[in-house]
């Protein structure tokens, strides 16, 4: 690393947050239950082109044939789908009218990662009396993306002024049928963001902390498409840091990466949904379709940070359709108390001479559930394929589990495959160690934790990293007696 | 300084520790030596406050105060140092990040702010120079893959980072080839000072012509059975164990 971890510090406490723009969303609500009306209905309030109702309508005809998985190793009460409202516009109103009503636990939270005061009444939905820069920075920002000809939107817009670029990609990766979860996604997707990155373009900057606000809105079906045309560079990244207290119990989103020929996308997550109180009530399930296409010589590489939500159910995938190309899965899982995450990757080699690298490390506390589930598969076609796979877990106490599921599929005799695991616990001689330097118990977690989870951090852009960094240590605080 | 009275400690009503009498003052090196299990790292460990062991008669006091209900990091904030006879690894994290963090910690429990970036690199060179470490092996994960004699000189790095009150070397020098005893001993010499002091553990008499005791205590069955100058090494050396534990039985 060229920056140390001081300076990496000192940047993000100076480091204001820009706010990007945010779409308006009207603040209707719609009946609760699911049926072809509903669907339509969600289509007309967007606004938008009968083609988009169609293939929504198309999605829900194959969802309502279609059963909820059970193969996961998680259990947990089903959502009862005609029991939820499938549009309604989040946040768009302010809950509170000061900081003084929101929960003292959640702003305890925002403190210790350093979050401004305005950025958390924005994130708690509190009414917040300044207007910000917010359509200046937006304006600026899009400007300076326009002028190289990237399209950085939200899906709706998309929808309606690049309908040639979302008709040709939207369900190209992940198509309606794919699943329970992203044919339900399809037919009631809420909003999302779309991002195109023209030919031979190196986009300037991190596709990030714009969105961070806007994210705690986007509701409990959002779809993403970015397109990273030949030759282009994107890294962007999702997700929020804060805890977001959804009401939301079920996010169901969709994720679709387009890498044509020498292209690289860079796709960051960091996952903090509520995840249930410490005796496992509430909390968020999430059930995430990510699925990228690589094609000649292009890479795509997912890197996530989850350590929210009561049930994970998480695959980034990509597809190796183009020879040479490359795959990259970095995942750091923490589960604490009573959540359960099921997450891993696929890598699916269909290219000669593809390449595929996956990093997990999975930390379990509490009464938690860890798993993770690779597939990695090299068709016939795909000469001299290669992947190596690295899982790692780290418990802490006796009553967490760790699990690991590797498939390997390999139809082609040159494909090199390996596989390595290792499980690990934290040691009561390693804190005394550290307690014996000084360090405190709580502060010696954290340490080893992110030694543990180093190499999955060092993927992350700077920025993200170290407020990774803290959210693992909040994650796992009060997890040892 | 340290002051410590009757000592009975053990675990599982196992004691190992039987009625040890000790006084430090700051200024001090004092040696303890003594046959393999005869409860030096128990002895030192106790004084460290590792919490498997339990005190049942005596007490462990630092400057007039009794260490009893204190935390192993409160001890260490006050300046008690332990040079591990067996260091632990801790993967992934290299030895400066945890050096800034043990050093920023200590600072932090004494309401500082934590060390400017600039200094802390400055202190590290500087450190590192003294013991003859390579920068490269500052960037490496905490002991793991070190040899012995890595590790030792590692703990005797984080000694001369912390600067502790009272440092407790629980057998520095196994794994230590000789070059490298001098190396580590002269850095042990150029922190010592009249304000603190020493506790060098050790079963030869090798390192004591290095770091050079004003006392030596025998330590056998969990009990200091002789205590005398540094003469009383070199005797030790030369009749070897036997004669101690001989002589405890009559
Ligand atoms: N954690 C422990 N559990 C059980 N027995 C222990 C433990 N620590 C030390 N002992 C016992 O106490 C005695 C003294 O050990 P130790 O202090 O390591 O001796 P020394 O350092 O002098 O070689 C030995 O008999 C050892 O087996
Ligand atoms: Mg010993």
């Amino acid at each position: 690393m060229a920056y140390t971890e001081e300076e990496l510090k000192k940047e993000l406490e100076t480091k204001e947050y820009e706010y990007g723009f945010y779409t308006d969303i009207e603040s209707d609500t719609l009946p609760v239950g699911l049926n072809e009306d509903i669907v339509v209905a969600i289509s007309k309030k967007k606004d938008e082109p009968s083609w988009m109702t169609e293939w929504r309508l198309e999605a829900f005809k194959v969802w309502k044939k279609m059963e909820e998985p059970e193969w996961a190793n998680v259990t947990y009460q089903k959502p009862d789908f005609q029991a939820i409202s499938y549009y309604s516009a989040p946040n768009s109103k302010p809950k509170y009218n000061s900081l003084d009503e929101v929960d003292p636990e959640l702003l305890d939270t925002f403190k210790k990662l350093g979050i401004s005061l305005d950025e958390q009444k924005k994130l708690a939905g509190v009414a917040v009396d300044i207007v910000m820069d917010s359509v200046s920075v937006a304006t600026t920002f899009k400007k300076t993306l326009a002028e190289k000809g990237i399209i950085f939107c939200s899906i709706s817009e998309a929808i309606k002024e690049h309908p040639e670029l979302v008709k040709k990609y939207i369900g190209s990766v992940v198509p309606q049928k794919d699943n329970f979860y992203a044919a339900l996604n399809s037919a009631v997707f809420s909003d999302g963001s779309f991002c195109y990155i023209p030919k031979g373009v190196r986009c300037p900057m991190e596709l990030s902390t714009y969105f961070r606000i806007n994210q705690a809105g986007t509701g409990q079906f959002e779809r993403t498409l970015v397109i990273a045309d030949k030759g282009s560079y994107v890294s962007y990244l999702e997700g929020c840091t804060a805890p977001s207290r959804d009401e939301n119990q079920l996010h169901a989103a969709v994720v679709e990466l387009i890498a044509l020929d020498d292209a690289e996308i860079k796709y960051s997550t960091v996952q903090n949904w509520f995840p249930g109180d410490k005796d496992g009530k509430g909390g968020v399930f999430n059930f995430v379709t990510k699925r990228g296409i690589c094609e000649k010589n292009a890479k795509i590489s997912w890197t996530q940070v989850e350590t929210g939500s009561a049930v994970t159910w998480k695959y980034p995938s990509c597809i190796l359709k183009g020879d040479n190309s490359i795959g990259e899965f970095y995942s750091i899982a923490v589960t604490n108390n009573y959540q359960q995450a099921d997450t891993g990757t696929k890598m699916v080699h269909l290219g000669k001479n593809t390449r595929s690298t996956i990093i997990s490390k999975g930390i379990s506390a509490g009464k938690s559930q860890n798993s993770y589930r690779g597939l990695v598969q090299v068709n016939s076609r795909a000469k001299n394929a290669r992947n190596f796979s690295q899982c790692d877990s780290l418990l802490m106490g006796n009553e967490c589990g760790a699990h690991t599921f590797p498939y390997i599929e390999a139809k082609n005799k040159t494909a090199q495959i390996e596989h390595e695991a290792t499980t690990s616990k934290i040691g009561e001689d390693q804190i005394f160690y550290c307690n014996q330097r000084g360090i405190e118990t709580e502060k010696a977690i954290a340490l080893i934790v992110n030694g543990f989870s180093k190499e999955v951090l060092n993927k992350l852009p700077m920025e993200f990293a170290v407020e990774a960094q803290k959210l693992l240590e909040i994650s796992l605080e009060g997890s040892v007696g | 300084m340290l002051k410590i009275n009757n000592l009975h400690a053990g675990i599982d009503d196992n004691e190992i520790l039987n009625g040890i009498n000790l006084e430090v003052n700051a200024g001090e090196v004092h040696a303890i030596m003594g046959p393999n299990g005869s409860g030096k790292s128990t002895l030192a460990a106790v004084i460290a406050g590792k919490e498997e062991y339990e005190i049942t008669e005596g007490s462990v006091v630092l400057d007039g105060e009794d260490l009893e209900d204190q935390a192993p990091e409160e001890r260490a904030h006050k300046g008690i140092f332990l040079s591990f006879q067996y260091p632990v690894e801790i993967p992934g994290v290299s030895v400066t990040n945890f050096i800034r963090t043990a050093i920023n910690e200590t600072r932090k429990a004494k309401g500082l702010e934590d060390m400017p970036a600039n200094q802390m690199l400055k202190l590290i060179r500087e450190k590192a120079e003294l013991l003859d470490i390579d920068r490269k092996f500052l960037s490496r994960s905490l002991n793991e893959g070190f040899s012995g004699g890595e590790k030792k000189r590692n703990e005797i790095f984080q000694l001369a980072m912390l600067e502790p009150k009272l440092a407790i070397l629980d057998e520095t020098d196994s794994g230590l080839d000789i070059d490298a005893l001098r190396i580590v001993a002269n850095g042990v010499n150029k922190l010592k000072s009249k304000d603190n002091a020493v506790i060098v553990i050790t079963h030869y008499q090798r390192l004591l012509d290095y770091i050079v005791p004003d006392f030596v205590h025998v330590l056998h069955e969990g009990k200091i059975v002789k205590s005398g100058d540094k003469e009383l090494a070199h005797e030790l050396e030369d009749k070897g164990y036997d004669w101690i534990k001989n002589g405890a039985t009559v």
